[in-house]
This record gives structure tokens, C-alpha cells and sequence, in this order.
């Protein structure tokens, strides 16, 4: 068929728009238009309190009363105070110790739940019990169990003729932190475990089969084959877990209001106990601004950890 | 090396059972496939040689050991998956280096066979990438490779080339021809393609519903199928079937189909007069007749490939193929007359499906 040449060369007959229709029209415009209401409820709802939190921390702030900027007083104040390091030093326990105990556990439940077990959909809707009860109601239910007089371990044990009197669980600064850490790590293991156990079945059966061919052992298999492929999740496992333990609040609070003798007291309990309780605004805000720093390290050290390997990032088919 | 014998093996899983006592033995140094439809049981036979599904009942040896109970690390096998199972965080190199690891082998030694295998395979160049990096084809030579360099008594092969497409699927079955050719050692391959299976086999076992229909070199399979599922099953396009009675008269045998069609079979068929048939003929062995004494069929389509014309007819009351190495330019509608090669054609009994 032919093509009559000249025709297709002939210059369209374009119109030039105005410079505001053409604005309207372009493609930068639009998309800025289409974020606008997200923006908005990001910067009204996320970036405002954050904020107005960090600016409080400047100001001698107190209920009732607006404060005044301060500069750096209320930080200059906090450093000499040993109840705020004492807060710091147990919210690292705190964290530490739990999230590796949460790892460790909820790695362990998560291979026995991937295996074939009897009643395997039920046992895992249990695993997650402690994941969906609020946790104020969990803490509650603790609060009996750690009771100075009605604790169920302490009954047991004294039942069956281990222990003489009643274990003193919140009354005792080592005791009430280690109480405090196994009810945080009793009600955040579903959460890895669950999250590993998806992760666990994303790898495939051959792999093992191909190991098994290979000759590894069982512990082999998990060193060499489970492990290296189960990174990325355990990274945002871990990430997140460790972001939900440091920033914890509900559990101290319920249990212990971060007794005794401020044994318990984590950063943010005590930032709600200085501001809230204690009327002191602008120092509450400094002590929630200084968990700022210890979060952005957790994020980046996650944002390295989450990095593709090298083995994941994609082939040229 | 080693030969394989598999002696009344049977497999349920529950109360189903899936294999219903298979016996084959392997010589030393022997490429045999296991070719069957889907759910005929190769896959599940090939996983109880290699040691990942137990067997419930008979025998496996490998060499003069009876391994029903030796786990799979120890039987000295190697196998290569059909989605390669490559370890997708180990360069190429770990790959074909785990089981030599594993075994605490001596590092120099690792990297002599590494080396040795990747050579075979070209593999050399890729040994530092990750398997993300590799095409199909090189994934499935790394899985090679790691069997390989184990140097092991029996290779498994489970479909190894069904992911790859059309054109690398030739090229790799020929490699792997010609690396049984230089490493000679006992071979066990399943595939469902018949023709992976006629042009790679020593000996091929045709299996259907958990049991072996027939064991045989690719050409025997082809020139004497044992059965009506082995015939139809082998050769491509399959083999035409035709129902008839066998036709004794004036001292003449015919087949002679449901419409009274009568076709042509060779003199030495013994069967009754009348006795119910299934009339075999591959389209490769049907040719247009000279003269009379041809089979007058309808053409319905012409498929001309460029090396051969494929006709598809209706002739005696059934849906034929024909192949001609000639170009025909038949229109649809036409009557043609058609001749099957009378020393070529089969008969089955109708009942057993049996050759007769």
C-alpha cells in the first residue's frame, strides 16, 4: 500500500495553550495533585506531634502552662540525673534480653510448627493467642501470676515442695526485671515465630531434598540451607521486634509503674511518669526525644541488614 | 559405577496404592529412561531409588547392596532436580563444592574436581556467580555439575529439562547424551517426552498407572510396542487406531472396519475369524495409494511443515493422520486413496490391548 509521503510530513497544525493550561496539564502537576491528600494527613497526623514533641523538649513546658524555649536545659538536666540513666540502662536490658530470647524461642517454635504435625492449623491459631489478647489484658493476667500472695508459681512451687515462702516477683528489683522481660517475651513470641514460619515456607522442599543427596545432617541443613535463606525475614523480624520491645510501655506500666525503686522504669514509662503524672511537660518530651537517636540506629542498622544480598538481586533471564 | 535392581517395588501412600510391583534391572554404565504420562509413577520410582520416599515393600540395590534402609547420603547417588534446587546464596562454585564439603574432603581436592567438572561442563567463566545470575541452561549445568563432581555409583535425573524451552531442550539433551558417553556412568532419567526418552535411552521403561507396560531398546519399543498404551504412547504423531474384525476369506485375512472398510494386514496375523481388533498404523507408515487397492479417505486439514506434509483424514470411521515426506497440496473435502504399509502395521486385541 502506498503511503502519500508528503502528507505525513505535513506540520500538524498544534496550538499553543496558555502557560497555566499547559502547567495544569503536565504530568509533575498531576502527581502532586494526586499526593496532596496523603501528604496532608502524613504531615497533620505523623510529622505535627513529632514535632511539637521535639520542640516541647526545648521548653520548660508544664501542664497548664505553656513554656518558653530553653535550649538545651532539659537535656543538660536529665544527663546529671541517674534515674534517667538508670531508665536507659533497663530499657537496653530490657530490649536486648528479650528480643534475643523472642529469637531464639520463636526460631525454635517456628521449625517444630513447620513440620508435619498433628492438628497443625490449630496449634499454630494457639501460637498467636498471646499476639491478639490486648496487651493490658495479658499484663493484668501476669499481675496475678507475679501476686506477692496469690501467684500461681509461687503456689506450685510450694505445693510440690521446692520453695518454702512465696517468691516477692515485683517487689524485688531483679526479680521484678526479670518478671517484667519473660512477660514481654511471653506475649512477643508469636510474632516471630509466626513471621519466621512464613518465611520457612517460603523455601523450597527440593532445596532440602538436594541437601539431604548431598549428605547434610539435619543440623546442616538448618546451618547451610535454612539459616542463609531465612536472613532477610529475621532482619525484619528482628527490626521490628527490637522498635516494639525499646519503645514498650503498656506491660511496666500495668505491672510495675516502673518499681521498684525505678528498677523497671523504661524510657518511655518514665518520660509518661515525668510528663503526664508529674506535670513537668518539657522534660517528658526530652527524655521521649533522647529513645530518638537509640530507634534511628535500629532502623539503620536494619536498612543494611534488609540490603539484597548479593544472591538476590536478579539475573539477567 | 554401579548396576540398579529393582525387584517387585511397590508404593502406597495411606491406603492408595501408587506403584503396584516394578521390576527393572539396570546394568553397569546403562542410560535408562523412565517415560509415563503424568501420575504414572516415574517421579515417585526415581525418589525411592535416590532414598527420599520409603519404600513399601520389595527391593532397590544399587551395586550388590540392598539400600530399602541406607539413607539417602550413603547410597552414593547424585541427582539432578527438574527445577534445578540449586542453593540460591551459593556462588556456583559452593555449589558444586557442598557435598565435597560436607564429606570433609581436602580443599585442594575440592577445587581439582570443581575445576574438572566446570571444565566439562564450560562452567568456568560463571564460577563466582550466584545462580540468579545464570540463564536456565546454565542453571540446569551447574545442577549437573554438582553431581559430578561426586563421582557417585548412579546419576537421577527427574525431568531435568522441562523447564527449559524448546530449542535449549535439544541442545542440552544432546550434552547430557555425550556426558554419559564420556563418564559412562549408570543413568536412571524420567521424563514425560517421549522423544527426550527415544533419543537419550539405552533401554526405555514405559510405565502407566504404577506398573511397567514395557521395557525395551527406543527402536523395539517403536517397532514392537507390546501393547496399545506403549503404542501410542511412543512415536510422534501417535500412532492411528482403528476398531475392526479380523475378515477371513478365499484364503485372504483383512481387518475390517466398523463402516466395511477393508484394511490390508499382514498374512501370518493369528486370530479367529471375527474376532474384535484394534487396527494399528503410525501416519509415517501410511502412503498414498498407486492405482487400486487404496483406502478412500476424506481430508479434513493439511499441515505442511516445510520437511514433511501432515494430513489429517477420516478414513473407516476414524480420525487418521498421515505423514508424507512429499509436498501435497490437498484441499479440504477432497477424497484421496491411502495404503498402509502392510509389514508396518499392528494389531491389538480390542479387550486386552495386547499385541497380537
Amino acid at each position: 500500500m502506498a503511503v502519500d509521503v508528503n502528507q505525513r510530513r505535513a506540520p500538524a497544525a498544534i496550538e499553543q495553550p496558555g502557560r497555566l493550561k499547559r502547567l495544569s496539564r503536565s504530568k509533575g502537576m498531576m502527581s502532586l495533585w494526586f499526593m496532596m491528600p496523603a501528604a496532608t494527613i502524613l504531615l497533620l497526623f505523623l510529622a505535627y506531634p513529632l514535632g511539637l514533641g521535639v520542640w516541647l523538649g526545648f521548653t520548660d513546658a508544664k501542664i497548664g502552662r505553656s513554656g518558653v524555649f530553653i535550649g538545651l536545659e532539659n537535656y543538660a538536666w536529665l544527663f546529671d540525673d541517674p534515674v534517667f540513666w538508670l531508665a536507659v540502662f533497663n530499657t537496653f536490658l530490657y530490649t536486648v534480653v528479650a528480643s534475643i530470647v523472642k529469637f531464639g524461642l520463636g526460631l525454635w517454635l517456628a521449625l517444630i510448627l513447620n513440620h508435619h504435625l498433628p492438628f497443625k492449623a490449630i496449634l499454630r491459631a494457639v501460637v498467636l493467642l498471646p499476639w491478639i489478647v490486648p496487651t493490658v489484658l495479658s499484663a493484668i493476667a501476669f499481675w496475678w501470676i507475679y501476686d506477692a500472695q496469690f501467684s500461681i508459681i509461687s503456689w506450685t512451687l510450694v505445693k510440690l515442695g521446692i520453695l518454702t515462702e512465696y517468691i516477692d516477683f515485683l517487689g524485688d528489683p531483679a526479680n521484678a526485671r526479670a518478671s517484667v522481660i519473660a512477660a514481654n517475651i511471653w506475649r512477643g513470641i508469636p510474632f516471630v515465630a509466626i513471621t519466621l514460619l512464613a518465611g520457612l515456607q517460603t523455601i523450597p522442599q527440593s532445596l532440602y531434598e538436594a541437601a539431604v543427596i548431598d549428605g547434610a545432617s539435619p543440623w546442616q541443613r538448618f546451618r547451610y540451607v535454612t539459616f542463609p535463606m531465612l536472613t532477610p525475614i529475621i532482619a525484619v523480624v528482628m527490626t521490628f521486634s527490637v522498635l516494639f520491645t525499646f519503645t514498650d510501655f503498656q506491660l511496666i506500666y500495668v505491672l510495675t509503674r516502673g518499681g521498684p525503686l525505678n528498677a523497671t522504669h523504661l524510657m518511655a514509662t518514665l518520660s509518661f511518669q515525668r510528663a503526664i503524672p508529674g506535670g513537668q511537660l518539657g522534660e517528658g518530651a526530652a527524655i521521649a526525644v533522647s529513645m530518638i537517636p537509640f530507634l534511628l540506629a535500629a532502623i539503620l542498622f536494619s536498612y543494611f541488614g534488609l540490603q539484597r544480598r548479593r544472591w538476590q538481586q536478579g539475573g539477567s533471564d | 559405577m554401579a548396576s540398579v535392581g529393582i525387584h517387585d517395588v511397590r508404593k502406597s501412600f495411606g491406603s492408595v496404592e501408587v506403584i503396584h510391583g516394578v521390576d527393572i534391572s539396570i546394568s553397569d554404565g546403562e542410560f535408562v529412561v523412565l517415560v509415563g504420562p503424568s501420575g504414572c509413577g516415574k517421579s515417585t520410582l526415581l525418589r525411592m531409588i535416590a532414598g527420599l520416599e520409603q519404600i513399601t515393600g520389595g527391593e532397590i540395590s544399587i551395586g550388590e547392596r540392598v539400600v530399602n534402609l541406607v539413607p539417602p547420603k550413603e547410597r552414593d547417588i547424585a541427582m539432578v532436580f527438574q527445577n534445578y534446587a540449586l542453593y540460591p546464596h551459593m556462588t556456583v562454585q559452593d555449589n558444586m563444592a557442598f557435598s565435597l564439603k560436607l564429606a570433609k574432603a581436602e580443599s585442594a581436592e575440592i577445587e581439582r574436581r570443581v575445576k574438572e567438572a566446570a571444565e566439562i561442563l564450560g562452567l568456568g567463566a560463571y564460577l563466582e556467580r550466584y545462580p540468579r545470575q545464570l540463564s536456565g541452561g546454565q542453571r540446569q549445568r551447574v545442577a549437573m555439575g554438582r553431581a559430578i563432581v561426586r563421582d557417585p555409583q548412579v546419576f537421577l535425573f527427574d525431568e531435568p529439562l522441562s523447564n527449559l524451552d524448546a530449542k535449549l531442550r535439544v541442545q542440552m539433551r544432546t550434552e547430557i547424551k555425550a556426558l554419559h558417553q564420556r563418564l559412562t556412568t549408570t543413568s536412571v532419567y524420567v521424563t514425560h517426552d517421549q522423544i527426550e526418552a527415544m533419543t537419550m535411552a539405552d533401554r526405555i521403561v514405559v510405565m502407566h498407572d504404577g506398573i511397567v507396560e514395557q521395557i525395551g531398546s527406543p527402536l523395539e519399543l517403536y517397532d514392537h510396542p507390546a501393547n496399545m498404551f506403549v503404542a501410542g504412547f511412543i512415536g510422534s504423531p501417535a500412532m492411528n487406531f482403528i476398531e475392526g474384525r479380523v475378515a477371513r476369506d478365499a484364503g485372504e485375512t483383512r481387518i475390517v472396519s466398523a463402516d466395511g472398510v477393508r484394511l490390508p494386514v499382514p498374512q501370518t496375523l493369528q486370530a479367529a475369524d471375527g474376532h474384535k481388533v484394534v487396527y494399528g498404523v503410525r501416519p509415517e507408515h501410511i502412503e498414498l495409494a498407486n492405482g487400486a487397492g487404496g483406502v478412500p479417505a476424506e481430508v479434513s486439514v493439511i499441515e505442511p511443515t516445510g520437511a514433511y506434509t501432515l494430513a489429517f483424514v477420516k478414513m473407516a470411521d476414524a480420525e487418521v493422520c498421515a505423514m508424507f515426506d512429499e509436498r501435497h497440496a490437498f484441499r479440504p473435502g477432497e477424497t484421496i486413496s491411502l495404503a498402509p504399509r502392510t509389514d508396518l502395521v499392528h494389531v491389538f486385541d480390542a479387550e486386552t490391548g495386547r499385541r497380537l
